[in-house]
């Protein structure tokens, strides 16, 4: 028995296929799932997602979002979903940057949606960055 | 017959405006290019997301949430998205009689675009708020849209929160669409995804069919918990596509207009030129006949 997973992100479709495993960085700590896995529906944090197609590991850096788990499929709706080929380190590094730069900008003030939404691409930019260096390093 | 000089004005005025049109065509060509990718390749996500809330609607109760209760308030709350530029065909006309035959009588609207902003104005709605939109639409205009009627909704004004968009079919269809927001009914969940298109019945159909629907879904770290993050980005999302959608169908629509304006003036000039021809024509041969008429006068 095989799982159908789906990744969705605004702009395509990322990946959709059979695979034998995914696990997957949930709000609640990393999660592995495998064919048969109880519903289930959570969210999810910027960071690595792997799953597995005949034994061949693939990683992929994916942004917050969710993930809904029934019995055979998984679909992952997030903001972001790039392989290792597809990071540009420099230009992840300069949008980290200038986020970073723009977070103490406003320092703590009273616009905290708009700090959210900062630190936010601060853990996309970080979690791109993580899978790009890991990489390198093997 | 009207003289050389009026009919050669009156085409190189033609001409010019022709010039107009087509550039303005070939601008909307290409944005309408980008938008409409952009309208597509936001649907599936949508839709997904959609089909998360259509699953999951037999396990989460009105009580969980309070974007699924319906408010005391009597009044309707209704977002009119149209466009700030005209020159696009019937696209606003046809919005906003649909906007006409849908609204409550003491509605309140908020507007994006400037065309419906004025026609509704002057009609006397109620305009609580208006919105800029760029081009191309960025998720977070979306996201302050989706904020700002949300916070209204919580107030316990309105019963409930309407949009009136123009949902894009193809080049040459746009239909006016009027959908609810808020609240989250389970009802209206497969309806949302009627910017697909109208007719589309079955494929709506198809989404409420789903066999995992009847699962029990566990929720981590809570359904309380799950709702809180989902519902709000849910919301964007709807916000967001109709957004992307009305803008698709925006360049969608002029550049159809502008092409049937620079094909009718073409074939306006084709006409024209025609004439003219035809009087300088009848003038040479006025003015042959004079010469011989006073040759054969003088022999």
């Amino acid at each position: 028995m095989a799982l159908t997973l789906d990744i969705v992100t605004p702009e395509k479709k990322s990946f959709s296929g059979e695979v034998e495993n995914v696990y997957l960085p949930g709000t609640e700590g990393e999660l592995g799932i495998l064919p048969g896995h109880v519903p289930l529906v959570t969210g999810i944090n910027p960071g690595e997602l792997r799953y597995s197609v005949n034994g061949q590991v693939e990683e992929l850096a994916i942004g917050a979002g969710f993930v809904e788990v029934s019995q055979e499929k998984v679909t992952v709706l997030t903001d972001l979903a790039v392989t290792d080929a597809e990071i540009d380190e420099a230009k992840v590094e300069e949008a980290m940057k200038r986020a970073e730069e723009a977070l103490t900008q406003i320092g703590h003030s009273e616009n905290t949606e708009e700090v959210a939404a900062l630190q936010g691409a601060i853990a996309k930019s970080m979690a791109q960055l993580k899978l790009k260096r890991k990489r390198r390093q093997i | 017959m009207a003289n050389l000089r009026d009919i050669r004005r009156r085409i190189k005025s033609v001409k010019n405006t022709s010039q107009i049109t087509k550039a303005m065509q070939l601008v909307a060509a290409a944005k309408m290019k980008k938008a409409q990718d952009q309208a597509i390749a936001g649907r599936d996500y949508a839709d997904r997301l959609n089909q998360v809330l259509v699953n999951l609607k037999d396990n989460i109760s009105e009580d969980d949430h309070k974007l699924l209760q319906t408010p005391k308030g009597k009044k309707e709350l209704m977002l009119v998205i149209s466009t700030d530029k005209g020159l696009c065909g019937g696209l606003n006309t046809n919005l906003l009689k649909k906007v006409r035959v849908e609204m409550a009588e003491d509605s309140d609207v908020v507007t994006v675009g400037r065309k419906l902003r004025q026609s509704l104005a002057k009609t006397g709605s109620k305009i609580v708020s208006d919105w800029k939109v760029g081009d191309p639409t960025q998720f977070s205009e979306a996201k302050s849209i989706g904020a700002y009627l949300t916070e209204q909704f919580l107030s316990g004004e309105y019963s409930a929160v309407k949009v009136a968009f123009t949902n894009f079919e193809t080049t040459l269809t746009q239909t006016p669409w009027v959908s609810q927001l808020l609240p989250v009914e389970a009802s209206t969940l497969a309806e949302k995804r009627a910017y697909e298109g109208i007719g589309k019945d079955g494929e709506v159909a198809e989404i409420t069919k789903d066999e995992s629907m009847l699962r029990d879904y566990i929720f981590e770290p809570s359904p309380d918990g799950v709702l809180e993050a989902l519902l709000p980005l849910y919301l964007n999302y709807q916000v967001y596509q109709m957004l992307l959608e009305a803008r698709a169908s925006e360049h969608s629509a002029r550049m159809v207009a502008m092409k049937s304006a620079t094909d009718n003036a073409e074939n306006m000039i084709k006409d024209l030129t025609l004439e003219y021809n035809k009087v300088r024509q009848a003038a040479i041969t006025s003015e042959l006949l004079e010469i011989t008429t006073a040759m054969k006068a003088m022999e």
